[in-house]
């Protein structure tokens, strides 16, 4: 097959000692602001690009630069996880539902485990989507080509729906919290009429309620308050810190096998089209919540929630370079970055590149290979590492940790301003998690309510105010149908049941 | 949820938070229509307008929060047997944080005209503070403890990934800003 | 791994060596007479009133790139996106940091029309003008699979099918793109529906997928679908043709687009690629950044990205940028009062 032989030659451009080198030193740099709340794989990659300017003037340079850059980003989707399973801060927006099941994990004293199944999968998603890229690159190019705003719509409506029935809250403090989750979402500039909404002449409101800040408080600084109620006396969390507990999980990890297909294919599917890690991972939990037997215990620990979203993040982070490479639109805002680096180094990502410069290209796929191996061999090894960062006792973690959340509340738009919001949102997040109002429909609504508004409005402009074009075409109608069945999922599988018997 | 134990006096009552939270999301609720209703809320020939949307949201908002409210009343007071959002000893444990970690923030960026003494000091500070008082460590750790951490992060963020925090008077006067 | 972990921890030495260096400086210029020309001494911000991936993005950060590559300053440039509120935060931000010299700001023409549309308190005179980059100019751009060849046959199709039937794309509301939108619309008596992106490479990118059936985008965020083949330039919104001469699609240069004013449709719209810095600095410290551009103009990159997005290399500094800036404001304040695009007082 012609992949194959290009693939072959992409590893022999990649695999150059020096390559390598920077695969390692990109993967750690990558955990590393992975793991900082706040800084993310964007920020990274647009913060070493300069770096790489010097690079791109030969060929084998501009290889070597994207394989740097691309490795920060891989290093970013691993290290998401680990603050999230640790202390319940997602280091990344598309962490948020990996603290939903990892987080109890760490509370058990199962870290180590929670940490091995995130990597791993982490891993298998990417490696999915790699696949895709080398055997499917121009057919999927056009099937993104078909997205237009009533299938984004339509795709929101899909996330929003494999999430009903998620929360066993009480059914209107459940309506409150999403609803406070798509107010928040709506103050800023509407996108579509150019007006600013819900801001009351306050400049700080005027770019909107980032998603990052919101998180931080509710999920991080929230849990401490929870925390510290119950006192300081230390509660040993003695998790399992030999790698053997890496070779433990594996054994289990092969029994979610379907779980895992499922979240590549939401992955590699909002990655392309371009959804977003982030929307990925959140439908890749809410749909294996509904079909997995154990789905019940989802939220109290469950293996297969690290799995489903991290499976599901990291196939979408990967897959969201393909539109960027063969279309020239970033999936993702870390691509965004990275297309400008392609950019400068004189390289035009697009429909023609894939003609023009087969070295960058096959060697960059390559290096997606390669780096996410190398990826997983780091973050493998960190694992009792990390676990054993929960043994240190709350009275220097916790002020540590409000450090880091204050650190990375600033740097999302460098502003004092989002601090405080911060701290508010900490409150919130107390007070919400006592009278049990759930906080996941709110983050939720938060992430994609103004997305999916935008989507709605672009498709009702389109149409000149016809509802019917969801189902305008096979596409959309069965997205949209899909979503249909999903938000009435819980009494239809009860009929199905009850027809069985 | 109910860590209460029988000695200590409830802070508050779980009926009573619950009914004050509904009440300011009612009022959230209530924002929202005022505002949307300032855009422009109605289907338009084209869709729906700017307010369409946050008009529905700011009123199920709204009707959420009465029946929550109307539910938070219905629960037992305290008195009574009901359950306690907090008691007292564990209220003064959440304030213990809070209060210096706003404090904190106010130190980072100051307050009004008073500028700031810069996010490392206050961390430095902040950790000091946290490990002597609630840890009740010794100097030697907690010296070296909320001294290595600041350090490590002008390091990452300031060398090398050149991404400016609020500095203050220290720095400038090390000449790092 | 050898040689690349010796690049950082060198980098990581330099930057020590050069706080210090600079923390000596700092304290040496307080007391030595003023007259010796003014350098930065800490890092300079470099804020994109847009978000990643943009076009200002792109040239904020190309621009990055050429300082670094050529080392054209001492101090590093840092550049920050701050794109909340069609701007507005960026904007607000540097209106804030008054008196500060180590910090510039890309613009684009949101400096005229956000204001404008959200009446946020900004004016461009809160900023002190330094220097004109390029223009950037905008196509009229079909779908290759459509019949239309020129602007003309375009306009009669949209004409003909009456008025909320063709579809145009652009990048966000009541900014350039639906101006030019609105200005075509006035002109020819067409009615488009104008849809709303967030970003100029999406509003490409639904061209070539027919969610849409025009777009203005400029030339560097479609020139990879028209060498492509999947997208057709119409006219360019300009009074002459562009001087760009090489071929770009196999068989077109961008100086083959006729000028929409010669198609019938007498529209003329280039975008401002400026930078400003903060109100209040003072002479020399803008004398810096004017020689700054100068070396970064000077260099082969600039020339090579100035072809490659087509852009009107027109520069202007001091008192014909501020004319030109007064005389724009102008523009923009009547174009969106005849659209209904100001902010409701």
């Amino acid at each position: 097959m012609e992949e194959i032989n290009s693939l072959m030659h992409g590893f022999a451009v990649a695999l150059t000692p020096m390559n390598l080198g920077l695969m390692m030193v990109g993967i750690i740099l990558g955990v590393l602001i992975g793991v900082l709340p706040g800084l993310g794989g964007a920020n990274g990659v647009a913060i070493l690009l300069p770096l790489t300017f010097a690079m791109g003037n030969t060929p084998a340079g501009q290889v070597s630069a994207i394989i740097l850059l691309s490795c920060i980003y891989w290093g970013a989707l691993f290290g998401g996880a680990i603050t999230s399973i640790l202390f319940n801060i997602p280091g990344e927006p598309w962490s948020v539902a990996t603290t939903f099941d990892g987080y109890p994990m760490a509370q058990q004293g199962k870290a180590g485990e929670a940490l091995t199944a995130a990597f791993t999968s982490s891993f298998v998603g990417a490696f999915i989507a790699v696949l895709m890229i080398t055997f499917l690159a121009p057919l999927v190019a056009k099937f993104a080509l078909r997205f237009g705003p009533p299938e984004f719509f339509a795709v929101y409506l899909l996330t929003f729906c494999s999430f009903v029935g998620m929360t066993k809250s009480p059914p209107m403090k459940t309506v409150a919290a999403m609803m406070l989750g798509f107010a928040l979402a709506a103050v800023g500039l509407d996108t579509v009429t150019g007006q600013l909404r819900l801001t009351f002449g306050f400049t700080e409101l005027l770019k909107g309620f980032d998603f990052l800040i919101a998180v931080i408080g509710l999920f991080g600084i929230g849990e401490i308050l929870l925390t510290i109620e119950e006192g300081l006396d230390f509660k040993g969390m003695t998790g399992k810190m030999k790698m053997k507990v890496v070779l433990e999980t594996w054994k289990e990890l092969p029994k979610y096998w379907k779980t895992s297909l499922r979240s590549s294919v939401i992955g590699c599917w909002m990655g392309i089209t371009p959804g977003g890690a982030t929307p990925a991972s959140f439908m890749g939990y809410g749909v294996a919540k509904k079909f997995s037997p154990t789905g019940a215990n989802f939220g109290k620990g469950e293996i297969e929630g690290v799995i489903a979203p991290e499976t599901a993040a990291h196939a979408a982070g990967t897959s969201a370079l393909l539109p960027m490479l063969t279309l020239g639109i970033p999936g993702s805002p870390t691509a965004a970055v990275l297309l400008g680096g392609l950019l400068v180094w004189g390289l035009q990502p697009g429909p023609m590149l894939f003609e023009e410069k087969k070295d960058f290209v096959w060697g960059l796929i390559a290096s997606m290979y390669l780096g996410n191996i190398a990826g997983l061999i780091v973050v493998l090894t960190t694992v009792p590492f990390f676990a054993a960062i929960l043994r240190i006792p709350f009275s220097i973690i916790a002020p540590v940790i409000l450090v880091i959340c204050a650190i990375g509340a600033f740097t999302v738009h460098s502003s004092m301003f989002d601090v405080w919001l911060m701290v508010v949102f900490g409150v919130i997040g107390y007070v919400f998690k006592k009278l049990d109002y759930p906080l996941a429909p709110l983050v939720l609504a938060l992430v994609l309510g103004d997305r999916a508004e935008d989507a709605f409005r672009q498709s009702m402009l389109a149409s000149q105010g016809t509802v019917t074009i969801f189902f305008s075409n096979p596409l959309v109608g069965s997205i949209t149908t899909l979503a249909l069945l999903m938000l009435f999922w819980a009494p239809l599988s009860s009929v199905i049941k009850r027809v069985r018997r | 949820m109910s860590q209460q134990q029988s000695n200590e006096k409830s802070a508050a009552s779980l009926r009573m938070v619950d009914a004050v939270t509904a009440v300011i999301i009612f009022v959230i609720g209530a924002v929202v229509i005022w505002d949307s209703y300032r855009l422009g809320s109605k289907w338009g020939s084209d869709g729906p307008e700017s307010g369409y949307f946050p008009f529905y949201i700011g009123a199920i908002l709204c009707a959420a929060s009465v029946i929550n409210f109307v539910n938070a009343l219905r629960e037992k007071s305290v008195a009574d047997g009901g359950e306690s959002f907090v008691s007292r000893g564990s209220f003064r444990m959440v304030m213990s944080v809070m209060v210096p970690t706003v404090i904190y923030v106010v130190a980072i960026g100051g307050i009004g005209a008073i500028p700031g003494i810069g996010i490392y000091v206050a961390s430095a500070i902040f950790i000091a503070v946290f490990m002597l008082w609630l840890g009740k460590y010794g100097w030697g750790k907690t010296v070296s403890v909320s001294f290595a951490v600041p350090i490590v992060f002008f390091l990452m963020f300031e060398i090398w990934f050149k991404v400016p925090l609020p500095k203050g008077p220290l720095e400038a006067m090390l000449g790092l800003n | 791994m050898h040689k690349t972990q010796k690049s950082f921890t060198s980098k990581f030495g330099r930057n020590i060596l050069s706080a210090a260096v600079g923390a000596v400086v700092a304290f040496g210029t307080g007391f030595a007479a003023v007259g010796s020309a003014w350098e930065p001494t800490k890092s300079v911000e470099f804020v994109v009133p847009a978000g990643t991936g943009g076009g200002a993005d792109q040239m904020a950060r190309f621009i990055q790139g050429v300082v670094t590559k050529h080392n054209l300053m001492k101090q590093s440039l840092i550049v920050v996106n701050k794109s909340g509120g069609a701007g507005a935060e960026g904007f607000l931000d540097v209106k804030g940091a008054a008196k500060d010299p180590h910090k510039i700001i890309i613009t684009l023409s949101n400096l005229f029309t956000t204001p404008l549309a959200t009446g946020i308190p900004f004016n461009w005179k809160d900023l002190t003008p330094v220097q004109m980059l390029a223009l950037d100019q905008f196509v009229l751009w079909v779908n290759a699979d459509t019949p239309y060849k020129t602007a003309k046959e375009y306009t009669t199709a949209v004409k003909a099918a009456g008025p909320n039937k063709f579809k145009m794309g652009g990048t966000g509301s009541k900014q350039e793109d639906q101006i030019i939108t609105v200005a075509i619309e006035k002109l020819t008596g067409d009615k488009f529906i104008y849809i709303p992106y967030k970003g100029g490479g999406e509003v490409a990118v639904q061209l070539v997928g027919k969610h849409v059936d025009s777009t203005v985008n400029n030339p560097i965020e479609a020139v990879e679908q028209w060498r492509a083949g999947k997208l057709r330039a119409l006219c360019v919104f300009d009074d002459k043709v562009m001087p760009y001469k090489a071929k770009v699609t196999a068989t077109l240069s961008w100086s083959d687009i006729p000028p929409c004013k010669t198609q019938g449709m007498d529209v003329d719209y280039q975008m401002l690629r400026g930078i400003f810095m903060p109100g209040g600095v003072t002479k020399e410290q803008v004398a810096f950044y004017i020689e700054l551009f100068k070396k970064i103009q000077a260099t082969p990159d600039w020339k090579e990205f100035m072809e490659k997005g087509a852009f009107d290399s027109t520069t202007l500094t001091g008192d014909e940028f501020v004319k030109w800036l007064t005389k724009e404001e102008q523009r923009h304040q009547s174009l969106m009062s005849e659209a209904g695009f100001l902010a409701k007082k």
